[in-house]
């Protein structure tokens, strides 16, 4: 753990049964789901081991009922863990009492649920103001800074709306605007945009960009949907059956699919969208015109394609050479050619 | 299945044994033998003395009566005049029908304003304005304090498991106690008078109170819990300022029958000393003065409708909002308003006593004309009537009563339990067995096959008029709606007021009796079966009809098999109204528990009464166990959503 990890978790279980601890404790580390199901026990959460890095954009990413909301809610703890530990800032959260915890959340914690959670009673002003209600800040403050951050979403001039008068869409942004009004350092997001459109979605994720680039945020930000995953993710952690598959960054995973499940997932995709030049760099020196580390094959294809050198070499915008690119592997991806 | 079939078969089998070899069984079998018939009664007895005398409860209640009854001056003195503090009352009718106009209009629009401000014009017109305030003012005290109590307990339940699990055995009887049984205790501990009346009007009308909190609490959504949670919530917050406002529209489903429990329940205190509108129309009742009673009948439905209207608005009511900016005066233009008129009621009460007290000899009455109007009726329909009455009570009541009453108990028991086997094998025919077997150990058998006769009949009747009737008003979604909002309106009457009619035309007999719990019971059997038939998914009866089905096919096989479940819950509510009916039909004579429960109400013998009580409670529970067995097993093997069920 280094001194940027934010959110740690160790071992983490969770399972749902009849006597979940005793029987956690009496497991063999080599029993699969499907033997621990066969025991009447549900693997929400199976070992998980994780380390968040303060300004991380973490996307869990998993089949409806792999157990991503478990795991967030673990590390929420909305739900006690059944096994393992979750520090956050190094202090172990299944450890605290009652007022510490939720002490910890109306200064530190941000989440926004699927299906946004909004109290039904509340205009947008008072649902986006109720975490610092609960904090107990005066009156004018709260709704400055509630102002403040309707704003940001984009609903000023909603601010007396009830929530069932707004879209989908609109009610996400409210709930969006609530987790951030404490300004929180760590922000819980469960698949915010899955309950709406295509279209709206879409608009959603660049809205999102634009803040988590603004606000720079330590998040988990869940999703079933690879593509929206790529689109958001520092690093992607793929999720199965409670277990993590791999977590890694999108090239990695795209490239080096760790299991035959994860490589599934990949497979549809058009890699050279999401495979940055970096990614593909191996050690080695060369000369010329170099390809830019941060674009995409995608990106850089006409280049690629008319360069004849079969090395090319790869280099960061301050010029710094980082190695090089194997053409021919570079146009297998870009054309689609499998391996 | 099979050997739920056998079982019942045997049963049945011995059942119609016994009741050949009638006249050969000896006496222990035919009726309830003196080793099976327990002192009950005198247990409770002592016990209530126990309480009342040695633990010295008695003081108790009688303080906290004290203290309702404070509550009860007051409202007493400004609603009509009761000489007690703080001296300011009675005020102007006038200000009353102000003050519901407003209200009704802030909650649902000028339609209900002015139904709710007529209301209380004809209360004022008809000269009946002491009665209803009378009840009123019982009514308003009664109400919120159940809505405390019931939210309280409700919590409490929710919070608590050991208390849910006791509470919903108790709840499950004290919904199924005729009212009154409620009444006997209540005047032994707290004496007679508005505070009796108005502390059974509680007690009666708190079990779906907290029924509809432990109910809303539950169901608020757990994506609202977490965001509560994560928003920092402490748990008193979290109660308060999430859960409850959340659960903010089952709560008030709860307070608006509350209200309509105390409407209800307040008419019939009248039986323990409990002066206005209820009083005032028993008195009629038995005088026979219809005309008058009519009058009655009309305020109270008018007082009910007005009420249940005006708290369902409230519960189905939006929060509103203005834009920023809105001067006060037009945000609460309302509450301007309202002022305004108050000083003009005020102004022209100080200027003529007529815009204060509407005297009774000032007053208009429709009783004149109306029983003119029943007078040529009845001599009209008379011939139609009186052949009706007869042949019901050759044909149908006497020979329906004296079979049960010919049957050995033992017969009876036998029936109901090959019944239990075959709906929900052993344990179910065990429940059958305890609950009759209990009756039969009260010693009460042959009142209380009174009381099933009467019921049988009733809800068979009914369920002759009541299912066509809701077949024929699912027909389209207009119909529909129509017919369930004229059993929405039936629903708020009071039990009551369905003597009225029926006296009017049969007199004072059985049919009247089984006349009044065949309108009553017959609404819950049209409602349900409306929305059991609106109730199937139009994808099916498409498909059913796209197989060639025709209108009687598409009913017999689609739609009746997959309304049934619902239909079942409407017939299980039919079956308790008529229960509580015919009790409550005791004073217009009848020979079943009814009658014995007026005669410990007026001797306040409590362990009688509460025998008797329960005794009415068995046979509702056993219905409902029945019929909710019947229905969980149907709907299981529709493969509809059992948790759905209404
Ligand atoms: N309260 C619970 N009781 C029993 N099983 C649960 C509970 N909550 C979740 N599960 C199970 O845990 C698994 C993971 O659920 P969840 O974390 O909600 O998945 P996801 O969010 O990835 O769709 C599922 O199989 C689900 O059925
Ligand atoms: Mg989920």
């Amino acid at each position: 753990m280094t001194d940027a990890t934010v959110i740690s978790c160790r071992n983490v279980w969770k399972l749902y049964g009849p006597r979940p601890k005793p029987f956690l404790a009496a497991l063999t580390p080599a029993a699969s789901f499907q033997d621990i199901q066969k025991a009447g026990y549900i693997a929400a959460v199976r070992d998980v081991s994780l380390d968040i890095a303060k300004g991380e954009m973490l996307v869990v990413m998993g089949l409806s009922g792999s157990g991503k909301s478990t795991l967030v809610r673990c590390l929420s703890r909305l739900i006690d863990l059944t096994g393992g530990t979750v520090t956050v800032d190094g202090e172990d959260i299944a450890k605290m009492d009652e007022r510490t915890l939720i002490d910890l959340r109306r200064r530190k914690m941000g989440m926004v649920f699927q299906s946004f959670g909004l109290l039904p009673h509340r205009t947008v002003l008072d649902n986006v103001a109720f975490p610092l209600e609960m904090r107990g800040q005066d009156r004018h403050d709260r709704r400055a800074r509630a102002l403040e951050v309707i704003e940001l979403v984009g609903l000023k001039g909603r601010e007396d709306y009830f929530p069932r008068e707004l879209s989908g869409g609109q009610q996400q942004r409210v709930g969006i605007a609530r987790s951030l009004a404490i300004e929180p350092d760590i922000w819980f997001l469960d698949e915010p945009f899955s309950a709406l459109d295509p279209l709206i979605r879409r608009e959603m994720q660049d809205e999102f960009l634009r803040l988590k680039r603004m606000l720079g945020k330590t998040s988990v930000f869940i999703t079933h949907d690879f593509d929206e995953a790529l689109r958001l993710a520092d690093r992607i952690a793929i999720m199965k059956d409670g277990a993590i598959q791999q977590c890694d960054t999108p090239d990695q995973i795209v490239l080096n699919p760790a299991t035959p499940y994860v490589a599934k997932f990949t497979e549809e995709i058009e890699k050279s969208r999401v495979i940055r030049a970096r990614a593909m760099a191996l050690p080695g020196a060369g000369e010329g015109q170099a390809l830019a580390a941060d674009a995409t094959l995608h990106a850089l294809a006409r280049q690629i394609a008319s360069d004849p050198r079969a090395l090319i070499p790869v280099a960061e915008t301050d010029g710094r050479l980082l190695g090089l690119l194997n053409r021919a592997a570079a146009l297998d991806i870009l054309f689609g050619a499998t391996a | 299945m099979t050997g739920q079939r056998k079982g019942a078969l045997a049963l049945l089998t011995l059942a119609v044994v016994l009741a050949l070899s009638r006249n050969f069984l000896p006496a222990g079998l035919m009726r309830p033998p003196e080793w099976l018939v327990w002192p009950f009664a005198d247990w409770l007895n002592a016990a209530f003395s126990f309480c009342q005398n040695d633990l010295g409860l008695m003081a108790v209640t009688r303080f906290a009566a004290s203290g309702i009854e404070f509550l009860l001056d007051v409202t007493g003195n400004l609603f009509y005049g009761k000489n007690r503090w703080p001296h300011l009352g009675p005020l102007p009718w006038t200000t009353f029908a102000i003050t519901a106009g407003c209200v009704a209009y802030v909650l649902a629009g000028r339609r209900l304003a002015l139904f709710s401000a007529g209301t209380f014009v004809w209360i004022a017109v008809m000269g009946q304005w002491e009665w209803a305030m009378q009840t009123l003012s019982v009514i308003l005290i009664a109400a919120p304090i159940t809505f405390v109590i019931g939210l309280g307990l409700g919590i409490l339940a929710w919070r608590a498991r050991w208390v849910e699990r006791l509470l919903n055995p108790l709840l499950n009887i004290a919904q199924s106690l005729p009212q009154f049984a409620y009444m006997i205790p209540v005047v032994v501990f707290v004496g007679v008078g508005p505070k009796a009346g108005a502390i059974t009007t509680i007690v009666f009308a708190l079990p779906p109170m907290i029924r509809m909190t432990v109910l809303g609490l539950k169901k608020v959504p757990e994506n609202v819990v977490e965001s509560g949670l994560m928003s920092g919530a402490s748990r008193w917050q979290m109660l308060v300022r999430v859960r409850l406002p959340t659960a903010r529209n089952e709560i008030l489903v709860g307070v608006n029958q509350v209200i309509m429990q105390c409407l209800a329940m307040v008419v019939l205190t009248s039986f323990i000393g409990m002066p206005g509108l209820g009083q005032k129309l028993l008195q009629l009742m038995q005088s026979l003065k219809i005309g008058l009673s009519f009058e009655i009948g009309v305020t109270i439905v008018l007082i009910a409708v007005t009420l249940d209207r005006i708290s369902r608005a409230w519960a189905v009511q939006q929060p509103r909002h203005f834009e920023r900016g809105t001067p006060w005066h037009q945000r609460n233009q309302v509450f301007v308003t309202w002022a305004g008129l108050m000083l003009l009621a005020f102004a022209l009460a100080s200027l003529n006593p007529w815009f204060s007290q509407i005297e009774r000899s000032e007053a208009l009455s429709v009783a004149k004309p109306i029983d003119a109007g029943v007078d040529i009726l009845i001599r009209l329909i008379d011939p139609v009537s009186q052949w009706l009455r007869w042949f019901l009570i050759t044909w149908v009541l006497i020979p329906f009563r004296d079979g049960l009453l010919w049957l050995p108990f033992t017969t009876v028991l036998c029936l109901l339990m090959s019944l239990g086997y075959s709906v929900g094998g052993p344990r179910s025919a065990l429940v059958c067995l305890g609950f009759f077997g209990l009756i039969a150990m009260t010693g009460w058998w042959d009142r209380a096959m009174i009381t099933v006769y009467t019921v049988i009949v009733s809800v068979t009747l009914a369920a002759l008029m009541g299912f066509p009737l809701g077949i024929w008003g699912a027909r389209s979604s207009t119909r529909a709606a129509r017919v369930l909002l004229v059993c929405d309106t039936l629903q708020t009457f009071p039990s009551f007021i369905y003597l009225i009619p029926v006296i009017m035309l049969f007199g004072v007999n059985d049919v009247a009796v089984v006349g009044a719990v065949i309108l009553f019971a017959a609404v819950p059997l049209v409602r349900y079966t409306i929305e059991g038939l609106r109730g199937v998914s139009a994808e099916l009866v498409e498909a059913a009809a796209m197989s060639g089905a025709d209108r009687r096919q598409l009913l017999w096989n689609v739609q009746l098999p997959m309304a049934l479940p619902t239909i079942m819950v409407g017939v299980n509510q039919s079956a308790m109204f008529s229960l509580f009916m015919v009790i409550i039909a005791a004073f217009i004579g009848t020979q079943d528990l009814g009658q014995e429960m007026q005669r410990a109400l007026s001797t306040t013998d409590v362990g009688k009464g509460l025998v008797l009580g329960l005794a009415v409670a068995f046979m509702g529970l056993m219905v409902d166990h029945l019929v909710t067995c019947w229905s969980e097993t149907r709907t299981r093997s529709l493969g509809l959503d059992a948790s759905k069920r209404v």
